[in-house]
């Protein structure tokens, strides 16, 4: 069963004040994310991600299609119970302390009185946060209100997690636990659906991911088959800063980096530049295909967009 | 009441607590106080009288600066800052957020009224040394400040629930001044004809009766508030507030979050 499964959803807004005109922020989509992945949405900002999970989340109301969570329809109250949604740029009640702050959620959420101060002290720890829970929000710096947020988004343990830029405004540690903490979510067996336009991140952590841009979706797609097309060049790289003349009538492209230098060339001319450098006694270090990344990918998708712009009506 | 009901107004009166909204008890005290001396010092015979009348006016006043500020902004704040959204994205109905909200800053009301009216009593007791029967009658003309700012919290967050904060104080403050004349609106109605009539009595009808809920002058004269002014009061202030109210639940029910 999907997770989640999106079906022709689609947002028009009205803007202007006297003469309200439509603006499409997102095409009829049509997107299925298995249980148990880490999927996730890229594209540009503008591109549409946050409509679409605000969609999701019943916070805006689509102009036509629907949507499935759970195999429940996503407007059914018992679905909320099972998600967890992390906005961009969180922001929450600052007069309360993070504590304060998860209980309450907690109680909202359904958590027996019972199980929610182990609950909060748990997640306050798994986020980083176990000395700082009576400390009230508006101390809080950007990075810990992004903990606070992806706390908050766990705390009742949902099946699926949805994420809006998580990333966002953290360091390069709180990053890394970040991206931690979702691979443990994967673990645990909940599906975890993030947008992002940092495209590192999801090469590192997405089974899947799907490009949109401009309200369309561009492609889906597992990121190991995106990334493992060849362009049919290898890079080469050998130790020193000398490079034959012969080489670079390949056509390869050298640049020497300290005291090595790394050369990119086509596949057909590998066998004779490694020829070259046995008989100039130099030192090969490394051969290896030029694989394409999902930045390549992501750029490829979204050049023939740039004509068409402007999804407004 | 749900419980989720219970948590949305439980944290909404913490909300103004920690806000410091209650403050305006210290000014209200100094106000009260101030004004029990001097009035004791000037009056002959007619200290109780200006002092029920100053106190009650106060409390009212006071009371509705905070309903009419508080509840612009229950809504449209939450949603300008966008701390909705980790609510309504758990199993939280609309309507038990904006129902959540009301009982909240009906409650911070209702509370502050009590200190407030402990300060008149004590002003009270300041000037005439001891209490009288009819000084129970300030209990009732407190009931109907409160009735008051019920349709005040309803009204207000009618307003939030699709306009700006300003536009919304604008427009509360505005019913709050036209209710308080309200009874004149509907003697000029019944002497009205044609067209004007119609609209006038329109306007009387729609606009809420602030001013059948102000009995601080009759209170203050001794004067007894019939039971049955009692009971239509608070049926009316009950209909009127939950009017409002399911006007903002349904607003708010097909709103978009942007």
């Amino acid at each position: 069963m999907a997770a989640i499964e999106i079906i022709g959803l689609e947002k028009t807004y009205s803007v202007g004040f006297w003469r309200k005109r439509p603006k499409r922020a997102l095409l009829p989509l049509q997107l299925a994310v298995e249980e148990g992945e880490i999927f996730g949405f890229l594209g540009p900002n503008g591109a549409g991600k946050t409509t679409t999970l605000k969609l999701l989340m019943g916070l805006v109301f689509p102009t036509s299609g629907s949507a499935r969570i759970l195999g429940m329809e996503w407007s059914d109250p018992r679905v909320k119970a099972q998600i967890g949604f992390l906005p961009e740029q969180p922001y929450f009640y600052d007069y309360l302390t993070a504590r304060e702050l998860l209980e309450y959620y907690a109680q909202l959420s359904g958590v027996p009185a019972k199980d929610r101060r182990p609950r909060v002290e748990a997640v306050l720890h798994r986020v980083g946060l176990p000395d700082v829970g009576g400390v009230q929000l508006r101390k809080f710096s950007k990075g810990m209100l992004q903990r606070v947020g992806i706390a908050q988004a766990i705390l009742h343990e949902p099946r699926v997690v949805f994420l809006d830029e998580p990333m966002s405004g953290l360091d390069p540690m709180g990053r890394r636990e970040v991206r931690d903490l979702m691979e443990q979510l994967k673990h645990e067996g909940k599906t975890v659906f993030f947008s992002t336009h940092i495209l590192a991140d999801a090469e590192a952590l997405c089974d899947r991911v799907a490009i949109i841009h401009l309200g369309e979706l561009r492609g889906v797609g597992v990121v190991a088959d995106l990334t493992s097309s060849v362009h049919g060049r290898v890079e080469m790289v050998w130790q020193g800063t000398v490079v034959p003349l012969s080489i670079r009538a390949l056509g390869a492209e050298c640049h020497v980096t300290g005291d090595t230098v790394r050369a990119v060339l086509a596949e057909e001319n590998q066998d004779a530049a490694i020829e070259t450098l046995r008989r100039e006694h130099l030192r090969l270090i490394s051969v290896i295909p030029v694989r394409a990344s999902l930045e390549d990918y992501f750029v490829q998708k979204l050049k023939p967009e740039e004509k068409m712009a402007g999804v407004t009506a | 009441m749900s419980g989720r009901i219970v948590h949305i107004a439980s944290n909404t009166f913490r909300e103004a607590v920690r806000d410091r909204v209650l403050y305006n008890l210290i000014a209200f005290a100094l106000l009260l106080s101030g004004a029990a001396i001097l009035v004791g010092q000037i009056s002959i015979d007619i200290e109780k009288l200006v002092v029920i009348n100053l106190g009650l006016t106060a409390v009212s006043l006071f009371g509705v600066v905070i309903a009419i500020f508080i509840g612009i902004g229950l809504v449209s704040k939450e949603i300008e800052k966008r701390t909705l959204y980790t609510v309504l994205s758990r199993p939280v109905r609309r309507w038990e957020f904006i129902v959540g909200k009301f009982f909240g800053l009906a409650g911070t009301l209702v509370v502050n009224t009590f200190f407030m009216a402990i300060g008149v009593f004590g002003a009270l007791l300041y000037v005439a040394h001891r209490f009288n029967k009819p000084d129970a009658w300030v209990l009732v003309a407190l009931y109907f400040i409160i009735l008051q700012f019920l349709m005040i919290c309803a009204l207000g967050l009618l307003f939030s629930s699709f306009s700006s904060p300003l536009l919304s104080a604008v427009f509360a403050f505005a019913l709050f001044v036209i209710g308080s004349f309200a009874e004149d609106l509907r003697g000029f109605a019944a002497m009205a004809h044609g067209v004007s009539r119609w609209l006038a009595t329109g306007a009387a009808y729609l606009v809420p009766n602030f001013s059948a809920l102000n009995v601080i002058s009759s209170v203050a004269h001794e004067q007894a508030v019939s039971g049955q002014l009692i009971w239509y009061n608070t049926g009316y202030a009950l209909l009127y507030a939950a009017m409002a109210l399911c006007g903002a639940v349904l607003i708010f029910e097909h709103r978009d979050l942007k």
